[in-house]
């Protein structure tokens, strides 16, 4: 919200400077954004009168004027604007002033007249932005005095952004009224003198939603003069707090609210038929607002109607056929209390959000409809003349928010706050405040205004006492709590260990978005149904994310397209899977992406190409650093995964995870060209902190038997390992496979697999004999499982 | 018998001549040998008269003595020239770089995360999560946010058909975490949030550490204290300037927002938000059952690319979720 110093400054019992207003509101909790200077600086320019003008005589177009520019001082000023005339009372530049467009005005001969400075329009002098003639003072405006005097400059525009509780502070006296408390001062009730009623004109007025609106209150004001200039004072008002002057009477709306906070409305009253209705719009009723926007009733939404049609979306727009033009002569001005909720409920449906539904969303003054129509009143007949009708006040006394009165136990506020508060400077504070306060003993009564709607509960007394009192007078303290010593997560500690060994591993961390497009995630789970959102961003975050594979794929490619030769990528976060519609999963994943070298390019090492291994010892060591002792690999994963180079991982049965090349199809659908190699593992699954079991050391020797087994070419190399394992007996310590070979010497459709047995035992030192035996054994199995025969 | 002290004197000058192990083993031999020169000469002591024997072989030990001695003194040097010249043979440019993978990094986001995980476990507060897909109720109701409440404009939110939504804030944790378990509570929820908002200042998905103590005698100095100790520790600043500003939040009563002042590189002083905080509002305690008037506490919230940004210097939120290599090595 932006406000004038100046007038803010009007309502307060004692003026501050805007430094000290500006650090008040803010550790107020009105925070003021911004502060900037509300008007041009107007050096030079004065009000003058016209005190005759005459044809230029070298064009029709211009007036040479005789100026007077101060008491009985003149001067002659050539003139284009086509409102210049004599008695004329305007703005008048003097040779030497600097016009806020960087223009300095001179002496000069226009079409070899002279002329002696220039009579300005608004836009001219950053008034506005009316340039169509000249700016239109008061015909009583003193002739000579500083125009920057005449128009209360300098002064200053502050931005206020308030939060959604504070919707009293959304006007002048509101702000005011808070600034006085926080300045130690106490601002004085509004006094708003009612206007009689000098005609009998009224229109009926009836509640029919009562909960929605409590109160209205509408008057007729008939015989105005629509069209009468709003005087400069009330537009520069409304400039300075950013609301464009359209009307005399759309503006003495518009003011009031800016002053009082309680939105306005005029309508012509020759358009309403009958009476006032105030209820909810009838499904499929149809309403043309200001707007010039059609919206059509379905739900409830509250209207203001007459007797043949709704007039109004009640509180957030007016419609387009019974607004004011300036040819009205008879206006309806409403000053209504709607609630809340259901405005904000109806704003919502429509898209539609104004100067008055954000008001009336945050809540009015409850009691201000009158005060708010007198004032209004007053400034119509002021401007436009008139006689008003009576006030009519339509109510339903059982739905207007009473006063609340809380209890307060003054005893509470040290403890919850902190430091001490004297019950006399509490008391001081409410006073301020103009809360009422009734004592009696350890709890007090304390009643709120009746536009501070967001205090309802003692937690909101404290507040009040807290923020007025300082915030920065609060002392610093420690909280005190019991040395309970926290569980140490797996989740965490695992994430930990996960993240440190894949950075070892010259793995980047990324952090992906957790949407995706569908036609990524088709792509990726296709066997899924995607959770899409209704209110997407972007076409291409519409869904989230069944893998993290997508969104690092792109990265990688964001990469590759920027000169990276290697990249190795990894992201742990949720994934959101339902195989159908109200079966969703969030869980955790942590996958990564890696594609080029096997190692940076460097002297000692030749370079090659990643390939599954260099992959599969990265994952290996992953899910040993979770704690896992065994994982097996089965030859083929998911489908977005090279079928011959893909494993999916397994621990104790259950599937984990997977690792291998992205399909070189979906590669080429994605129009990715190099090879990228992709694992992914469900992070949820491994919940246990390792602790590692000691075993004792064996004191006696270890014996290595080498063997080189031939085996067809199918065999899986687990398939060998397992029959070794099962067959070797306890005393076989540890198993290396340290070369696959094929080629000359071993048939074709053969492979020579090449293992290092090691057997201890823990007590004695092995004998050959023993070591013979475990062999023989394992030879037989290996027979017996994988058809493998000992190498000649 | 010849002149003892001149073979001495040409023994010496032979074996400083001998410039290798070989040449020295010559030396030796030619005058301890078997039929070294020196070794002749104890032969012929049996020609000597008996009385003069004990003396002449007394000299001719002791001149035996002194060029072996000489002869080990030379094989030491040469050996360790020998050694040396050997060393500076094998010798590798220590300069050229070293071999095998270089490590990655982690994500300055999550470098800022682990930092106020750690300082909030040294506080004895404990790490939760909870869901990132959330309903309605834990993410606003629950939390004193009405439907249709002008509060929820502060919260962008992305909604899916089903009526659940993304968590705006990790606000829900809290409340997940009070249903579940009684109090004392002293928790920190880490994560993921969104809102459907988009451009350089906002992202559609941000990082948020919310935290929550509960007890039975916390007090808004206290909230004060704990933030003020956690952002000094987090930014390395003793004297940093903080400011705590009242603000609203539906779910906190009394709130803050909580300002540093940071100076820019052009020596500009402006005081920036990076948290908002309160103590919980009562009715977020009534609502998971929890008695307000025998219990109360504390919320504060912040976010965590807001605080990587200050720490790191990086001044545009987009870089975060780009990925950019050139971006991620800076945080080695």
């Amino acid at each position: 919200m932006k406000i004038s110093f100046n007038w803010l400054a009007e309502h307060l019992p004692q003026r501050v400077t805007s430094e000290v207003a500006n650090e008040r509101l803010t550790m107020g909790g009105l925070e003021v954004e911004g502060i900037e200077p509300a008007g041009p600086p107007l050096a030079g320019v004065k009000v003058a009168r016209i005190a005759a003008a005459g044809r230029h005589p070298g064009a029709d177009s211009l007036q040479v004027c005789r100026v007077e520019i101060a008491p009985g001082e003149f001067e002659q000023v050539v003139c284009g604007a086509p409102n210049a005339r004599a008695g004329l009372t305007a703005l008048y530049a003097a040779p030497g002033a600097r016009l806020p467009d960087g223009r300095t005005i001179g002496r000069l001969a226009i079409r070899g007249v002279e002329s002696a400075g220039m009579l300005c329009s608004a836009a001219e002098l950053g008034l506005g932005d009316d340039e169509s003639g000249l700016l239109e003072l008061a015909p009583d405006a003193p002739v000579g005095c500083d125009a920057s005097d005449y128009l209360g400059l300098p002064d200053l525009a502050f931005e206020i952004n308030l939060t959604p509780n504070r919707g009293d502070c959304l006007s002048q006296t509101g702000l005011a009224r808070d600034l006085a408390a926080l300045t130690g001062q106490k601002a004085s009730a509004l006094r708003i003198a009612p206007v009689p009623a000098s005609s009998d004109r009224s229109v009926p007025i009836a509640l029919e939603a009562p909960d929605a609106c409590p109160r209205y209150v509408g008057r007729v004001i008939s015989g105005v003069a629509a069209g009468a200039p709003t005087p400069l004072w009330m537009k520069e008002r409304l400039r300075r707090c950013g609301v464009r002057s359209i009307s005399a009477i759309v503006d003495v709306t518009n003011y009031v609210m800016l002053e009082l906070g309680q939105p306005m409305h005029a309508f012509d009253l020759t358009q309403i038929d009958g009476g006032i209705r105030v209820r909810h719009g009838a499904p499929g009723e149809r309403l043309v607002l200001l707007d010039g926007q059609t919206i059509e009733f379905a739900e409830p939404a509250l209207v203001i109607a007459d007797h043949a049609k709704a007039v109004a979306l009640a509180g957030v727009m007016g419609g387009e056929h019974s607004g004011v033009s300036t040819t009205t002569t008879d206006i309806l001005l409403e000053s209504a209390y709607f609630a809340p909720i259901p405005l904000a409920s109806a704003a919502r449906r429509f898209k539609l959000h104004t100067d008055a539904s954000h008001r009336f969303e945050r809540g009015v003054d409850t009691e201000g409809q009158i005060a708010a129509m007198e004032r209004a009143t007053a400034l119509v007949l002021e401007l436009c003349g008139g006689s008003a009708g009576p006030c009519v006040v339509a109510e339903s006394a059982a739905h207007v928010p009473a006063p609340r009165t809380i209890e307060f136990r003054p005893g509470r506020v040290a403890p919850f706050l902190g430091v001490e508060v004297a019950e006399t400077e509490m008391l001081d504070i409410f006073d301020r405040l103009h809360f009422a306060v009734e004592r009696s003993g350890a709890t007090w009564r304390v009643t709120p205004p009746s536009y501070r709607g967001d205090v309802t509960r003692e937690v909101d007394l404290f507040e009040e006492i807290a923020r007025v009192f300082g915030y920065d007078r609060i002392p610093v303290t420690l909280p005190v709590s019991p040395s309970a010593m926290n569980a140490r997560r797996a989740g965490q500690t695992n994430a930990e260990r996960a993240q440190a060994l894949l950075v070892a591993r010259g793995y980047f961390e990324a952090i992906t978005y957790s949407f995706i497009s569908p036609q990524l995630f088709a792509k990726f789970d296709g066997d899924l149904v995607p959770k899409a959102l209704a209110n997407p961003i972007a076409e291409d975050m519409a869904v989230m994310r069944g893998s993290l594979w997508p969104g690092l794929l792109e990265a990688a490619r964001h990469n590759l397209n920027r000169q990276q030769r290697d990249v190795r990528l990894f992201e742990l976060g949720m994934v959101f899977r339902q195989q159908s519609e109200g079966t969703l999963e969030q869980v955790n994943r942590l996958g990564g992406v890696a594609a080029g070298s096997a190692f940076p390019e460097q002297w000692g090492i030749g370079s090659r190409p990643l390939d599954f291994f260099d992959i599969k010892q990265d994952v290996q060591a992953l899910v040993a650093s979770l704690g896992v002792r065994e994982v097996r690999f089965q030859p083929r994963a998911h489908s977005s995964l090279h079928p011959g180079q893909s494993a999916t991982l397994t621990v104790a049965g259950k599937v984990v995870g997977q690792v291998g090349a992205l399909h070189p199809r979906l590669a080429k659908a994605l129009e990715l060209e190099s090879e990228f190699w992709l694992f992914e593992i469900d992070f949820d699954g491994f919940s246990n902190e390792p602790v590692a079991a000691y075993e004792p050391i064996s004191r006696f020797p270890s014996v290595r038997r080498d063997l080189s087994i031939v085996v067809d070419q199918s065999v899986p190399a687990a398939a060998i390992l397992d029959a070794v394992r099962k067959s070797a007996g306890p005393l076989l310590k540890d198993l290396q496979l340290f070369d696959v070979y094929q080629g000359q010497g071993i048939d074709s459709g053969k492979k020579s697999v090449a293992l290092g047995l090691i057997f201890q035992a823990a007590s004695s030192t092995l004998t050959d004999d023993e070591i013979d035996r475990a062999v023989g054994t394992v030879l037989e199995q290996l027979e017996r499982d994988v058809g493998g025969v000992l190498r000649n | 018998m010849v002149d003892l002290s001149l073979l001495l004197a040409s023994g010496n000058r032979e074996i400083d001549a001998a410039d290798d192990l070989a040449a020295l083993d010559q030396v030796r031999v030619k005058y301890l040998g078997k039929k070294g020169l020196l070794t002749e000469q104890l032969k012929g002591l049996g020609k000597m008269p008996p009385e003069e024997r004990p003396a002449a072989g007394q000299e001719i030990n002791f001149a035996k003595d002194a060029l072996s001695d000489a002869i080990g003194a030379r094989r030491h040097a040469l050996e360790e020239a020998q050694l040396d010249a050997s060393l500076l043979a094998s010798r590798v440019d220590v300069t050229l770089p070293g071999r095998g993978q270089s490590p990655g990094a982690l994500h300055p986001v999550t470098l800022a995360m682990k930092r106020i995980h750690l300082l909030f476990l040294q506080a004895g507060f404990e790490v939760v999560a909870g869901p990132e897909i959330e309903d309605d109720y834990h993410n606003f109701e629950a939390l004193n946010i009405p439907a249709h409440h002008p509060a929820r404009a502060m919260h962008d939110t992305f909604y899916f058909p089903d009526g659940l939504l993304l968590r705006t804030h990790t606000s829900p944790v809290q409340v997940r975490v009070m249903e579940r378990s009684k109090p004392p509570f002293k928790i920190i929820a880490p994560g993921r949030v969104y809102r459907c908002d988009y451009d350089q200042t906002h992202s559609p998905m941000f990082h948020q550490v919310e935290g929550l103590l509960i007890d039975e005698r916390s007090s808004l100095s206290d909230l004060k204290g704990l933030l003020h100790e956690f952002l000094t520790q987090f930014f390395d600043q003793d004297d940093l300037q903080i400011r705590f500003r009242p603000s609203y939040f539906p779910f906190t009563e009394p709130s803050a927002e909580v300002d540093i002042k940071l100076t820019s590189a052009h020596g500009v002083s402006n005081w920036l938000e990076v948290l908002g905080c309160g103590m919980v509002h009562p009715a977020v305690l009534e609502n998971v059952g929890i008695d307000s008037e025998k219990y109360r506490g504390f919320a504060f919230g912040l976010g965590v690319e807001r605080m990587a940004m200050l720490r790191y210097g990086v001044n545009d939120l987009r870089l975060f979720y780009e990925n950019d290599l050139q971006f991620l090595r800076q945080f080695r």
